[in-house]
């Protein structure tokens, strides 16, 4: 954010200019490209706009987006949270349990959000108080957590017979011709979006994630940030978790395993610098759509499955590259209109 | 903290005495803590704790298994298969170490077990003999390795992104080269190697690669220029620069060097278990960085030494095992290794942040208000 200020003060030629910011405004040129594939891939599959098919697409897309978020709020503080997948995995199934043993739907969701938050928070406190490297602390949760689920499970999984009749309807019911899903992960993204661009505590994760000493000299408690960044990772990878459970309905102990990599794989093709301090939830949630609408354009148009991760492999460096390649010609073109 | 040679001796001590006469008992009194803190730091080496809780869960296991570490492979090869077993990681763990000591990290060296597997597992099927396979899929592993690497050099990117694309990227090519199919019935001499003991010992033939390898490793990072260089990218990647060292060819060849090792235990993977599939090592690399982290290699890069590592290897081999023969299923075992990956974090910080607070109050009380020293403020 702080880079295209000084772009924007020396217009040297418009046109390029405005190409240039264009460019740079990662959600645009991630709309764009998103609306292009659509239609390409509307034209080759018919099938692929049937109300159900975009139900399908993007129950699973609001999910990670959900997870996406959270996951935006620890990389703009330079932290990684790699255990989400863990998180939502083991919501996912408490949520579950707690509905078999007849609790009512509303509480067991407060529960396993409540869950997520302490998860989140006990990541918070590894990395903060313990001072432990993120990626060190999440990779050790991301195994804890999971054999957690593993414990509660005892060999057992939890089947749509088990949970109240009716339980996963809300994933494919639609207002106003809208899915129920997507207008959750609106509802978080909007409210996110609004939180990082205009409170303080918002522009507090940007200042803490691009310069954590500036930070500190001018009075922003660097250390608190950094843990309500994971506290809210844990809330919302815990909202992703009860939305899971709704989703699939038939909960094993590895559910969501592997979502990690889809999470922080959204976070980053969105235009999340993995640095720190830049980037936006608005592009984290696009990137999961993104990603999601080629998993779903791999099965709408009857390619092999197994094109997906190499896709996805491929366009998370071709996202990052892009990057570095924007900010070379930029600090090019800057260096040139200073020399004239 | 370094001590002043003057003060060093009891007789040099006592001569000052009389010149510094208002200072000298203070100094004598510091001079015996930091004296009886060297011999506590020498003693609180990572690898001295690594140590301890090795013996303490070998231990444990004999508490638990009579056989945890009966050496007879006749009757119980509990040994040989608990340590085959953890071998794959292990070489990993080895070429990860100069990459974290550099600052880096390379998630992708799972992918690399999965492609190479694969490759292997299509070629063998063509019917192209194994020797010829072998070399080729390790030259796979070197290219793979020398992407990551110019794409983290040439490029500036993150090595934890570049990683994280090619951990999906090399993944996503084992499916395509392999697809849904599985290749096993690899030639008997080979598959030998993979869970075969040296004959006439316990020793399984994985092992001794494993310490062959340590070896290098260990002479190359603690005893030649190169490891030097690798220290000091780790500690000031812009300082070693200026002094000459070439940082992007040396963290290019690490990157290329950890692509090969991972395609090698890739082969061991496949032979051990006799078959490939694209999901061969799936998951590995948490437990390799846990390996590398375990054994006090320092994850933000500069310190770090390959015995810690290795130490952390039959640590991990020997947890397992008993938590194996105890009756805990692999999926718990995920509890205790992540438990002891935190564990193996905090503690030092733990330790530290004590020590700071010692020192704090000491300070207080040894010497006046008036004159602060500075300390560097713990992020």
């Amino acid at each position: 954010m702080a880079l295209s200020a000084p772009a924007k003060a020396n217009r040297a030629s418009p046109v390029g200019s405005l190409v240039a910011r264009a460019a740079r405004s990662r959600e645009l040129t991630l709309a764009g490209v998103l609306i292009v594939m659509a239609t390409l891939v509307a034209i080759a599959a018919p099938n692929f706009l049937s109300p159900t098919n975009v139900v399908a697409v993007t129950a699973l897309a609001a999910i990670i987006a959900i997870a996406a978020v959270g996951e935006a709020f620890v990389i703009i503080t330079k932290n990684i949270d790699l255990s989400v997948e863990s998180t939502i995995g083991l919501v996912a199934f408490a949520v579950a349990l707690l509905l078999k043993q007849g609790t009512p739907i509303p509480i067991a969701w407060v529960i396993g959000v409540g869950l997520g938050l302490a998860l989140g928070m006990s990541n918070g406190i590894i990395v903060t108080v313990f001072k432990v490297p993120s990626i060190v602390a999440t990779l050790g949760t991301l195994s804890l957590f999971r054999g957690l689920t593993y414990l509660i499970a005892n060999g057992h999984e939890v089947n749509a017979n088990d949970l109240p009749a009716g339980y996963t309807q809300p994933a494919s019911q639609t207002f106003f011709g809208l899915p129920l899903f997507v207008i959750v992960a609106v509802v978080v993204v909007v409210s996110a979006a609004l939180v990082l661009r205009y409170a303080v505590i918002g522009r507090q994760f940007y200042a803490v994630g691009s310069n954590a000493e500036a930070a500190a000299t001018i009075g922003i408690r660097s250390r608190a940030t950094v843990f309500w960044a994971f506290a809210v990772s844990g809330m919302l990878a815990g909202v992703a978790g009860v939305l899971w459970g709704i989703q699939y309905g038939q909960l094993y102990a590895s559910s969501a395993s592997g979502q990690s990599l889809a999470v922080i794989a959204a976070v980053v093709v969105g235009g999340v610098s993995i640095s720190g301090g830049s980037g936006t939830v608005i592009g984290a949630a696009i990137g999961a759509l993104f990603l999601g609408l080629i998993n779903n354009a791999l099965n709408v148009l009857v390619l092999p499955q197994e094109w997906l991760q190499l896709i996805y492999g491929a366009v998370i460096l071709f996202a990052v590259s892009a990057d570095v390649l924007i900010q070379v010609r930029a600090q090019r073109a800057k260096a040139r209109s200073r020399v004239r | 903290m370094t001590i002043d040679p003057r003060t060093q001796g009891p007789a040099t001590e006592a001569a000052q005495v009389p010149i510094e006469a208002t200072t000298a008992p203070r100094a004598n009194s510091r001079q015996v803590q930091s004296r009886r803190r060297q011999a506590l730091s020498a003693l609180a080496r990572w690898e001295v704790l690594l140590i301890a809780i090795l013996a303490a869960v070998i231990w444990q296991g004999m508490q638990v298994s009579p056989y945890f570490i009966q050496l007879d492979f006749w009757n119980s090869p509990n040994f040989g298969a608990s340590v085959s077993g953890t071998m794959e990681v292990a070489i990993m763990a080895l070429a990860m170490t100069p990459i974290i000591i550099m600052g880096d990290i390379d998630l992708s060296v799972e992918s690399m077990i999965g492609l190479s597997g694969a490759i292997l597992g299509v070629l063998w099927a063509a019917g192209i003999p194994i020797q010829v396979d072998i070399p080729i899929v390790l030259a796979v592993g070197i290219v793979g390795g020398l992407f990551n690497g110019m794409l983290v050099t040439r490029w500036g990117l993150p090595a934890l992104v570049v990683t994280l694309g090619t951990l999906a990227l090399y993944r996503g090519l084992a499916n395509v080269v392999l697809g849904t199919r599985y290749v096993s019935n690899f030639p008997k001499e080979f598959t030998a190697f993979g869970f075969g003991y040296v004959p006439g010992t316990f020793v399984p033939w994985t092992l001794l690669a494993f310490l062959l390898l340590a070896i290098v490793f260990w002479v190359v990072i603690h005893r030649t220029w190169i490891g030097r260089q690798i220290f000091a990218v780790g500690k000031n990647k812009d300082a070693a620069r200026y002094s000459g060292v070439r940082v992007a060819t040396l963290k290019t060849a690490m990157f290329a060097v950890s692509g090969l090792v991972a395609a090698f235990a890739g082969i061991v993977l496949a032979l051990r278990y006799n078959s490939v599939r694209s999901d061969n090592g799936t998951g590995l690399t948490l437990t390799v960085v846990m390996i590398v982290v375990l054994g006090g290699v320092d994850i933000n890069g500069g310190k770090g030494t390959i015995t810690g590592v290795i130490l952390a290897v039959f640590t991990l081999a020997a947890l397992q095992s008993a938590l194996r023969l105890g009756g805990v299923s692999s999926e718990y075992q995920n509890v205790a290794i992540g438990l002891l990956l935190i564990f193996s974090v905090i503690t030092p910080q733990i330790a530290r942040q004590f020590r700071v607070l010692v020192d704090r109050v000491r300070q207080g009380r040894n010497r006046p208000a008036r004159e602060p020293e500075p300390r560097e403020v713990a992020r």
